[in-house]
């Protein structure tokens, strides 16, 4: 292909499909099982020892013993089992990846080929207590203990609510308008449809006891010196709130985009319809942002919607099930292919070069000189995120770091005293919601027997 | 191809498979069906005297499923036919007429006085009915009234009633025995003593098949309350084996033909009652659950294994199992079996591990070497077969018998020598040897 100037006018506006239509293409990705599907499915299970399935959950649900109460007909309780070891047990099972953990290990694979859809069972079971509103779980005596919460994503929500139950009271501080992080301003609207994230948040608050400061950022309105002076434990949840760039010249031409922005704009748009989008979009990267954009962007009209990697399909951080998903609803998927050179007309972009890149003999990642050039309306960066150091700038002491994020023990504790962390922006995570409760769940058990003197 | 077709007591029927009396045999319409669809023959809804009985407008029927909605076990308090006799009878010979081929028995139940006897077995010979089934088992409502398992748990009432039909019936009579009793050998004596030609067996258990969760009445109930009723379906079968197998192995009893009922729903369900001494057999809830279709399973199925196994016709497998059927004393305590777990087949649920570690002999590993692994450990294993039991794979653990060597458990060495419990010397009531 030839490196030459787009001759079309770029083409970015609102309304590519119809209001009905668009609505239709953000309806729930999954729709949930019928309860006649739910006894059977459950029926499924065979209620193993030592259960793969559990194990394979980073937050260790027993898995056999909520599908149990499925089948026995006692749903309340089958939730509590789910939630009482991760309390955003409904999310994950709309947003997990459960194709790589617990119905990866599901022994029916080996029996059939064909897993108890584990992750359907969970939204089943809970679907039914946040519709009755059902609360499950009760606080401990009051211990007097503050704990200040730093992000009110789900490590910090995770976290704030096992203080609570604990007896403690937290405080979580949320830089952003709403709580939920990710949740409620990353995740793909098509997974978490009817606003479930907001209602989610709004069954962890109804425990007590935690208090909420939005629009208070660390660093920026609070400094961690302060927490950890006013607070008997600190908990350390801000995600990855700094994006990637390509280290491109001409990255601020108009239509280059970071995709986590304009997903949070999505998320929060009250008519999806009004939201620009470009008729080619190009979305650089290979994780599962990568994927929410590319799949996103056609169920908003987009005509062609191409994701280009480094790497090859193997080593995309999507899921092999993600991807295929996003190939099903349109999405071209280029891989080997590196941008070089992002050209624009009149201030907007027009086209990416890309390189053709291979694996060099000593495993390196190298450019092969052949290049080629794609037009493009609009072009995502989805290249990963990073922790916005500022947040700590204002530490007297530093904290420890592992690969560019806080380094944490097994117990979620930092090389700061009674600091803790968890989520994405912690050392050694895979930047899953699930792990994220898991950490804020660690922690809050750790923090826990630290304020009561055992450790 | 095998022959199915079947002769008990005389009469004659294309395969073993009969519809048992209960309510899809009430009406020449249901019979017409089940013949039109294969059935080799019928045993009518039992007939009972004018004015007919009658029954309530609510729930006749409760049954026990598995989590897919399977019927495992189903019950009833339906009481004997409701039409009036005279419909009844026009139908039989109606019936009887259009399809001679098929094997018609009727069932009968009437008070303990002769004068009903004399009064109706004639008619209901006139119809040309091939034969009686006498039904001395409905262990709700009738029994309340005299009649149905209050005559067949009482063996001397068996006899004195099979005397009576015999005194006035020409074609063969069948008694049917009530399972709601502690030995069965009694009552089939007494049917044998009577004069009956055979026994069918079971009838229904007595039963209830749970509580209304919400209203905390029993379930179902008819206007709040309700009554025990008769318990069938694949859930009682062991129950009619047994029952079977002990009929067919007395001495005094052996030679009764049987006629076996209790859950068959497919062939092998057949070939057990068939091996196990029975002639025939008879079928109610399958078919009420799935409908007539499930005769093309039964001969189908039969046909096929009576081939396999170089058999020409149903008699040839009767009573094959009997003589493997003994009292425990006389079971070979030197035989020793270690269970055996098929890794390739192995899908690592652990169900065996957990059942035989908390349940049983702690004889099958969890993990080896760090990595989950089920295995059986042949120096505790005694052989229990539940690991078998509760695997969710087909053959994937199989009982293996020891032949040589020493057994790891017991230290003692594998002998072909048989030696059981009456010489054991444990027992101290042993036979010398």
């Amino acid at each position: 292909m030839k490196d030459e100037p787009a001759k079309e006018a770029s083409d970015v506006r609102p309304a590519r499909l119809s209001a009905e239509q668009i609505a239709a293409n953000f309806s729930d990705m999954h729709p949930p099982l019928t309860p006649s599907e739910a006894i059977i499915d459950a029926d499924r299970c065979y209620f193993c020892y030592d259960a793969p399935c559990t194990r394979a959950c980073p937050t260790g649900i027993d898995i056999p013993g909520f599908i149990q109460k499925i089948r026995s007909g006692n749903l309340k309780g089958s939730a509590h089992t789910i939630l009482s070891e991760n309390i955003m047990g409904g999310m994950c099972a709309r947003v997990c990846p459960t194709e790589v953990l617990c119905e990866e290990a599901c022994v029916r694979n080996t029996h059939e080929d064909r897993p108890v859809r584990i992750g359907l069972l969970q939204r089943y079971a809970t679907d039914a207590v946040f519709e009755a509103r059902t609360p499950l779980f009760a606080r401990a005596a009051a211990t007097g203990k503050r704990i200040a919460i730093v992000g009110g994503g789900p490590a910090g929500l995770s976290c704030a609510h096992r203080l609570a139950m604990l007896g403690h009271d937290a405080v979580v501080f949320e830089p952003k308008a709403k709580l939920g992080g990710l949740n409620e301003y990353g995740i793909a609207a098509y997974k978490t449809p009817d606003d479930f994230a907001g209602r989610e948040v709004e069954f962890i608050l109804g425990i007590g006891g935690i208090e909420v400061r939005n629009g208070v950022a660390l660093g920026r309105d609070v400094t961690l010196k302060t927490l950890r002076s006013e607070y008997d434990a600190v908990f350390l949840g801000f995600g990855l709130a700094g994006v990637n760039g390509l280290g491109l010249a001409d990255e601020k031409l108009e239509g280059v985009v970071d995709a986590v922005d304009y997903i949070a704009q999505l998320r929060q748009a009250p008519d999806k319809s009004r939201l620009p989008v470009g008729r080619r979009v190009i979305v650089i990267g290979g994780g599962m942002t990568a994927i929410d954009i590319a799949v996103q962007s056609r169920a908003l009209g987009a005509d062609e919607v191409t994701i280009v990697y480094r790497r090859g399909q193997e080593q995309m951080n999507a899921s092999r099930y993600e991807q295929e998903f996003a190939q099903t609803r349109g999405v071209n998927v280029r891989t080997w292919s590196a941008p070089r050179k992002l050209s624009g007309a009149g201030g907007r972009v027009r086209a990416v070069e890309f390189e053709h890149t291979r694996l060099s003999a000593d495993g390196k990642l190298t450019g092969t000189g052949q290049t080629y050039a794609l037009e493009a309306d609009v072009v995502f960066k989805a290249i990963g995120q990073n922790v916005l150091w500022e947040r700590l700038a204002d530490t007297a002491e530093i904290v420890a770091l592992s690969k560019e994020r806080i380094a944490v023990d097994a117990e979620r504790k930092t090389s700061l005293a009674g600091v803790w962390a968890g989520g994405d922006c912690v050392a050694g995570g895979d930047d899953l919601t699930v792990s994220a409760v898991q950490d804020g769940k660690v922690a809050a058990l750790s923090i826990d027997r630290f304020l009561k003197g055992g450790a | 191809m095998a022959d199915l077709k079947t002769t008990f007591l005389g009469i004659t029927s294309p395969n073993p498979f009969w519809l048992a009396s209960a309510p899809p045999t009430d009406k020449a319409y249901n019979v017409n069906r089940a013949f039109e669809a294969g059935w080799g023959g019928v045993v009518w809804k039992t007939l009972g005297e004018d004015p007919p009985i009658v029954n309530v407008n609510g729930p006749r029927y409760g049954a026990i499923h598995s989590n897919d909605r399977r019927v495992i076990g189903f019950n009833n308090i339906e009481l004997i036919t409701d039409r009036p006799l005279a419909t009844n009878l026009a139908e039989i010979r109606q019936v009887k007429r259009d399809w001679p081929d098929r094997a018609l028995i009727v069932s009968v139940m009437l008070p303990m006085n002769e004068q009903s006897w004399a009064k109706y077995v004639p008619m209901i010979e006139d119809t040309g009915a091939d034969g009686l089934e006498l039904n001395f088992g409905c262990p709700h409502g009738m029994s309340e009234r005299g009649m149905g398992s209050a005559v067949g748990q009482v063996p001397e009432y068996i006899q004195q009633a099979a005397a009576w039909c015999k005194k006035y019936a020409r074609v063969p009579v069948i008694v049917k025995l009530t399972p709601n009793i502690t030995n069965i050998l009694p009552a089939a004596k007494a049917a044998q003593d009577g004069g009956a030609d055979a026994v069918s067996l079971i009838n229904t258990l007595n039963s209830i098949m749970r509580v209304d969760y919400d209203a905390l009445t029993i379930y179902p109930a008819t206007d709040g309350k309700g009554s025990h009723g008769g318990y069938c379906g694949p859930a009682v079968k062991p129950i009619a084996l047994h029952m079977v197998a002990e009929i067919a192995r007395h001495r005094e009893t052996a030679k009764l033909p049987i006629s076996g009922i209790g859950g068959i729903t497919d062939w092998r369900d057949a070939v057990d009652f068939l091996a196990l001494g029975a002639s025939t057999v008879q079928v109610c809830t399958a078919a009420m659950v799935y409908g007539f279709k499930i005769i093309d399973d039964l001969v189908d199925g039969l046909n096929t294994y009576l081939d396999s196994k170089g058999f020409a016709s149903v008699s040839q497998l009767v009573r094959k199992a009997v003589p493997s059927v003994t009292d425990w004393q006389y079971l070979n305590l030197n035989h020793v079996d270690k269970a055996w777990i098929d890794q390739d087949l192995c899908i690592k649920c652990g169900r065996c591990y957990i059942a035989c570690e908390d349940t049983s002999h702690q004889a099958i590993t969890a993990t080896v070497n760090g990595a989950r692994h089920f295995e059986v450990i042949d120096a505790e294993c005694v052989g229990c077969n539940l690991c078998v039991s509760v695997c969710p794979v087909e053959k994937c653990i199989t009982m293996r018998p020891m032949t040589g060597g020493v057994d790891p458990r017991t230290g003692r060495a594998i002998t072909r020598e048989k030696a059981d419990w009456t010489t054991h010397p444990n027992n101290p009531g042993r036979r010398a040897t």
